[in-house]
């Protein structure tokens, strides 16, 4: 009972889980099953008075019970455990059940087992029977059919043979039929095929007699196939492939390269010819043709006989009206793309093909290879020298979009060259083209730039010379009411802020429209604008330095020339161009040097590797040429000036003249001008600072500033005792005063160069009177011009006491020159001044 | 030469005639004229004496009229000759003239220095230089290194070649160029070269130069334009017979050689205003001093233009006395200084 109790345990598995467990710990524990590794898991069991515990002790337990509890909990405990043993009792009853219907059932299923085992084993039986008879009929027929089997093997290997030898005696009368019929390719193909048999079997007469047939037909093939190739009039496919005939044919593949080239070169020659037929033949290119032909001498000594014909058959074809771009598309499809052809089906048969079949041992690639690069570099050489003719003819800076695609496009063809042949230096020879072409590009462009600044220039010169009158007139309007002239003229469209304006802003738009142009060199889609060069040098060194640095040097080059040549000349150049200019170089200096760099630099991303101009230096180069062209108009003006109040002074005898009734109209001119001058300059600088002075001296008279000094100097020229007190009076006072620098710098402001500009004029003015010898009413004519001339030009002066101080020396001079020193009154001086 | 301290002279009147007295070998002299419409004028000797830096002076009456130009005779000593202003009836007439020096000057100011400029002796007049014809003259010029018998005057548009005889009392023109053109031209300056023979002369008239051949009286080249404004002086360098030195009121100085006058060989343009006198130095023809009346002196080395391009070096003594006299100039006494019109103003 206690075995089926086990396994009926194991049976009960399947029943739920959680009872099961339960149920299972219980009846291990009721049957005292205990397992070693288990009884480690419930230390706590170890109690004796655990009634579930495997140490349960009865007695002891009752024995407490009885000690320790009441009757009734006594009861109570006693109702519990009948009911607990009660339900246990059931509990078993159910599992003693359940794995008893199992066990009967698992009976039931293994005699059936058994019983079907006893039929299949009877079915194998009989199929061993069965195979063991179709074994013995096996080997029993092919017992019968191996005889035959031999048989058949041995006249299969006899009819190959017979086969071959009939091919063999065949192959002379086939050749010759592959000869009749150009099939070159197969004949070379079986001739292939049967020279190794042949070569073997030599010694037999009869093969022997074969092989001396083929030979003989196969020498006839080489000899037309030869033929075929020097005829060269045969496609470059068909060429290629009677060039691998004739290697198979163990023909010298050194005399087939040179063969192979020249005929591709004859063909590329007349590509050249093509090319060279477009360009326009210009009678200036003699040098270049020299340089041409010597080079062409050279490499026909290296042994080319095909050169020299196409050259001196050079057709002078008629004025060439393809543009560049269809000229280099010519190039490259012709030229470089038959070139490229050539390259590789020279390398497919020479190199790579050699390189795999027994011609490699002969240094044949190594060969090959050398004698290609000769080739190509010579073939380029001269393509290039077209390619350079025509870009040189490309003169015109209209169109650069043009030249910078077909560079581009010539660029990117090399490319192909250059995967062909990695070694060559046929793609740096290009790129150096290219270079040469931007570089010869940009210097156009610079020329360009010049003869537009001296267009521009001749421009504001017609510009200033025709409302020049107008200009003139317009000093009315700013220099008082002295004069009722015509107070029009100021409505010239050409004045001079606009033309400053409209010069500077064509320069501009020019150097940016040429900056945009030049740009293309160096757009992304072209291939050659990643080329080290177009990223570094031509940005700084090319564009920077020899087109926009080169352009400002220039500007400030020729506003220098201007003074220079208009010194000798004496005023060739408007006086308003000079100033106009002076004031562009300044402009240039504060603002539009450095924004045209930014903008260059900004445009080709420019990285400075090389030293470049700084722009300061360009700055100061410009102040340094404004500087110069102002100080020159304030010569100009001045020397205008002093030209009339020199013939003033010079011409009249001023001796035996009449009393003064009237300033002279010689001053009035020189007021007048001066004041169109001080207009002139005012449109163009601002009016800078004056000395500080009292407001009211334009009031302040002439000779109350220096009457009491004349007087003294009079006086003392009267007493013949002291003649030295005259000079010891003025010595004293030229040390107190400050020293006047006549033509000194000016600065950039009307205030001062209209100073300049005066300084000189009264400068003048002192040394003539010096060099005059004046009666009494000739000095009085003086004193009366100087006052009048003080009158009106202290106004454009910084200081004010210049004046003065300038117009007193005069009018001492005067003094000291007159044999009847007596002055007029002042106040006669001034009604006549204020008459006009 | 460089510690000692400048040597000035002082003159009581204003001048603008200065030359050196080339007939005198021993002391280094100096004549100098003066202008003054009141008083009597004056021409002063002045004898530098190199070694103890000082100056003697003496003084003759030159009444005739104040002194526009002055030259010494090459030949005699005591003779020279002057442009002057004469004003007369309210006229100025400009007159040349020959004149003689007392005999005994130097005795006289040897014994009583002091009072020389008290009582001054008066010049003995030759003769004139002038004939009815032809008046203002604006210089005279000596024949170089002549036997003192030729003149040429420059009067106007003329130039006149005298010939003086009887020991310089007479004077008779030998021949006669005149400049001709549009409008009012006149002579402003002139020198006789020293080369080819003395058979040539250079004259300035307005922003002209010319040269003239003496024997035929007639013009062998003109550089038009010389200056931008008016040509004040020339002066022929003494060792290359085709140099020639101009300077004029556009403040530059211009080297020419004569043979092509279409570009001057060198320019200077240091001075700041007019430049009224430019002379060579006369053993050293790479200094050349000028003048100008931006109170300057300035004496510049041209040594890739003179006769001695390479080495010899220049003396230190006669650059520190340039140095010197590029200071305020009411007198230059300048050493070898052979003439300089002193454009003595009122600085």
């Amino acid at each position: 009972m206690d075995g089926e109790a086990v396994g009926s345990e194991a049976v009960s598995e399947d029943s739920g889980p959680g009872r099961r467990h339960r149920v299972h710990g219980m009846l291990k524990l009721y049957y005292g099953l205990n397992e070693e590794g288990k009884a480690e898991e419930q230390p706590e069991s170890l109690d004796p008075c655990d009634i579930n515990g495997p140490h349960f002790d009865p007695e002891l337990f009752l024995n407490k019970l009885r000690r320790e509890c009441s009757l009734a909990e006594l009861m109570d405990q006693e109702t519990c455990m009948v009911k607990q043993i009660r339900s246990l009792d059931s509990d078993m009853q159910t599992l003693v059940y359940e794995n008893y219907n199992k066990f009967i059932s698992a009976t039931d299923t293994i005699r059936k087992m058994k019983n079907d085992f006893k039929k299949m084993e009877d079915e194998m039986d009989c199929l061993s029977a069965n195979m063991a008879a179709i074994t013995e009929f096996s080997a029993r027929i092919s017992g019968t059919l191996q005889d035959q089997h031999a048989q058949i093997t041995k006249l299969s290997g006899v009819h190959t043979l017979l086969r071959k030898l009939q091919f063999l005696f065949e192959l002379p009368a086939r050749l010759n039929k592959c000869l009749e019929l150009q099939a070159y390719a197969q004949a070379v193909r079986s001739h292939r095929r049967a020279r190794c048999v042949l070569q073997q079997y030599s010694h037999l007469p009869s093969f022997k007699g074969i092989q001396d047939d083929c030979h003989a037909i196969m020498d006839k093939l080489a000899q037309e196939l030869r033929q075929k190739f020097r005829d060269g009039g045969s496609s470059a496919k068909d060429l290629s492939e009677c060039v691998e005939l004739l290697l198979q044919l163990d023909e010298p593949a050194e005399e087939l390269c040179d063969k192979f080239l020249s005929h591709a070169q004859s063909r590329l020659e007349s590509d050249l010819q093509g090319l060279e037929a477009e360009i326009r033949p210009y009678p200036s290119a003699s040098a270049m043709k020299d340089a041409s032909g010597h080079r062409l001498s050279s490499t026909a000594a290296a042994g080319s006989p095909t050169y020299n014909s196409p050259k001196t058959s050079t057709i002078p074809s008629p004025t060439s009206n393809t543009d560049i771009l269809e000229f280099i598309d010519r190039g490259c499809n012709e030229f470089v793309s038959s070139l490229c052809l050539v390259i590789t089906s020279y390398q497919e048969l020479f190199i790579n093909h050699a390189q795999k079949g027994e011609l490699a041992s002969k240094n044949i690639p190594q060969m090959a290879n050398g004698k290609l690069n000769a080739f190509v570099d010579d073939l380029a050489a001269r393509y290039f020298s077209l390619v350079e003719r025509r870009i040189q003819e490309e003169k015109g800076v209209a169109d650069n979009s043009l030249l910078v695609r077909a560079l581009d496009r010539f660029h990117r063809r090399l490319q192909a060259v250059t995967k062909l042949l990695p070694g060559s230096a046929v793609p740096n020879q290009g790129t150096e083209i290219v270079i040469r072409a931007a570089t010869e590009r940009v210097k156009q462009y610079l020329s360009a730039l010049q003869s537009f600044y001296m267009d521009s220039l001749t421009d504001v010169r017609q510009a200033l010379a025709t409302p020049r009158l107008s200009v003139a007139s317009a000093s009315v309007a700013g220099g008082g009411a002295h004069l009722g002239g015509p107070a029009s003229g100021r409505d010239a469209p050409n004045s001079l802020p606009e033309l400053l304006s409209s010069l500077s802003a064509s320069i501009l738009n020019q150097i940016k429209s040429v900056l945009a142009s030049v740009h293309l060199f160096t757009a992304k889609d072209i291939t050659f604008s990643n080329k080290p060069y177009f990223k570094g040098e031509f940005c700084s060194q090319g564009v920077r330095e020899s087109l926009v640095v080169s352009f400002i040097k220039f500007v400030c080059q020729s506003s220098r020339q201007f003074c220079e040549s208009a010194g000798d000349k004496g005023g060739s150049t408007p006086p308003a161009l000079l100033l106009l200019l002076s004031r562009l170089c300044l402009d240039y200096e504060t603002s539009t040097i450095s924004y045209i760099l930014t903008l260059t630099d900004e445009q080709f991303l420019v990285q400075h590797h090389s030293p470049v101009t700084p722009v300061t230096t360009l700055c100061a180069e410009a102040r340094e040429a404004a500087q110069k062209l102002l100080n020159h108009y304030v010569k100009v003006q001045g020397l205008i000036i002093s030209q009339m109040l020199r013939k003033s002074v010079e011409t009249r005898d001023w001796v035996n003249t009449i009393e003064p009734r009237n300033v002279r109209a010689v001053m009035k001119r020189v007021v007048e001008d001066t004041t169109s001058i001080d207009v002139q300059v005012g449109l163009l600088y601002e009016e800078g600072v004056r000395k500080a002075h009292s407001s009211d001296s334009s009031k302040r008279t002439f000779s109350v500033y220096s009457s009491s000094r004349q007087q003294a100097r009079y006086a003392a020229s009267y007493t013949p005792s002291a003649p030295m007190d005259t000079n010891l009076l003025s010595n004293i006072h030229k040390l107190f005063s400050e020293r006047i620098d006549i033509f000194s710098s000016v600065e950039f402001n009307k205030v001062s160069v209209m100073t300049g500009i005066i300084k000189i004029s009264l400068k003048t003015f002192l040394e003539c009177v010096r060099l005059r010898t004046f009666g009494r009413y000739g000095l009085q004519q003086i004193q009366v011009d100087c006052h009048y001339l003080q009158m009106y030009l202290w106004r454009f002066v910084s200081d004010e006491n210049l004046v003065h101080f300038m117009l007193d020396e005069i009018v001492g001079s005067s003094a000291h020159r007159c044999l009847d020193p007596a002055p007029m009154e002042q106040s006669v001086i001034e009604v006549i001044c204020e008459r006009g | 030469m460089e510690d000692d301290a400048p040597v000035i002279y002082g003159l009581e009147f204003q001048a603008r005639a200065l030359t050196a007295q080339t007939a005198e070998t021993d002391a280094i002299r100096f004549l100098v004229g003066t202008q003054s419409l009141k008083f009597d004028n004056q021409i002063h000797i002045i004898d530098f004496d190199d070694e103890n830096n000082i100056i003697n002076k003496n003084v003759l009456l030159h009444q005739a009229g104040e002194i526009w130009h002055i030259g010494a005779s090459p030949a005699d000593k005591a003779v020279l000759t002057t442009c002057y202003n004469k004003t007369s009836d309210s006229r100025v007439v400009s007159c040349a003239a020959v004149w003689r020096m007392p005999s005994d000057w130097e005795t006289g100011s040897h014994e009583s220095p002091d009072d020389s400029a008290h009582n001054p002796q008066t010049l003995e007049l030759l003769c004139h230089l002038d004939d009815s014809a032809h008046s203002n003259a604006a210089c005279v010029l000596w024949e170089p290194m002549g036997d003192g018998k030729r003149v040429i005057s420059l009067a106007d548009n003329h130039a006149l070649l005298w010939d003086l005889q009887e020991s310089s009392t007479q004077a008779t023109v030998s021949s006669t160029a005149t400049l001709e053109g549009k409008g009012q031209l006149k002579f402003t300056s002139g020198k006789w070269s020293p080369h080819h023979n003395c058979s040539q002369l250079a004259t300035a008239n307005d922003t002209a130069i010319r040269g003239w051949d003496l024997r035929t009286m007639s013009q062998i080249y003109c550089i038009e334009n010389a200056h931008g404004q008016l040509v004040r002086d020339l002066d022929f360098n003494p060792n290359r017979q085709y140099y020639l030195a101009s300077c004029g009121d556009d403040c530059k100085v211009k080297f020419w050689d004569v043979r092509n006058v279409q570009e001057p060989v060198k320019s200077l343009e240091e001075h700041s205003h007019w430049v009224w006198s430019v002379r060579y130095n006369h053993s050293h023809d790479q200094l050349v001093l000028t003048a100008s009346s931006d109170s300057r002196l300035i004496l510049s080395n041209m040594v890739s233009i003179s006769s001695e391009p390479f080495g010899h070096l220049v003396d230190d003594e006669e650059l520190s006395e340039g140095e010197d006299n590029h200071q305020e100039d009411n007198q230059s006494n300048k050493k070898k200084k052979k003439v300089l019109i002193n454009y003595s103003s009122f600085e």
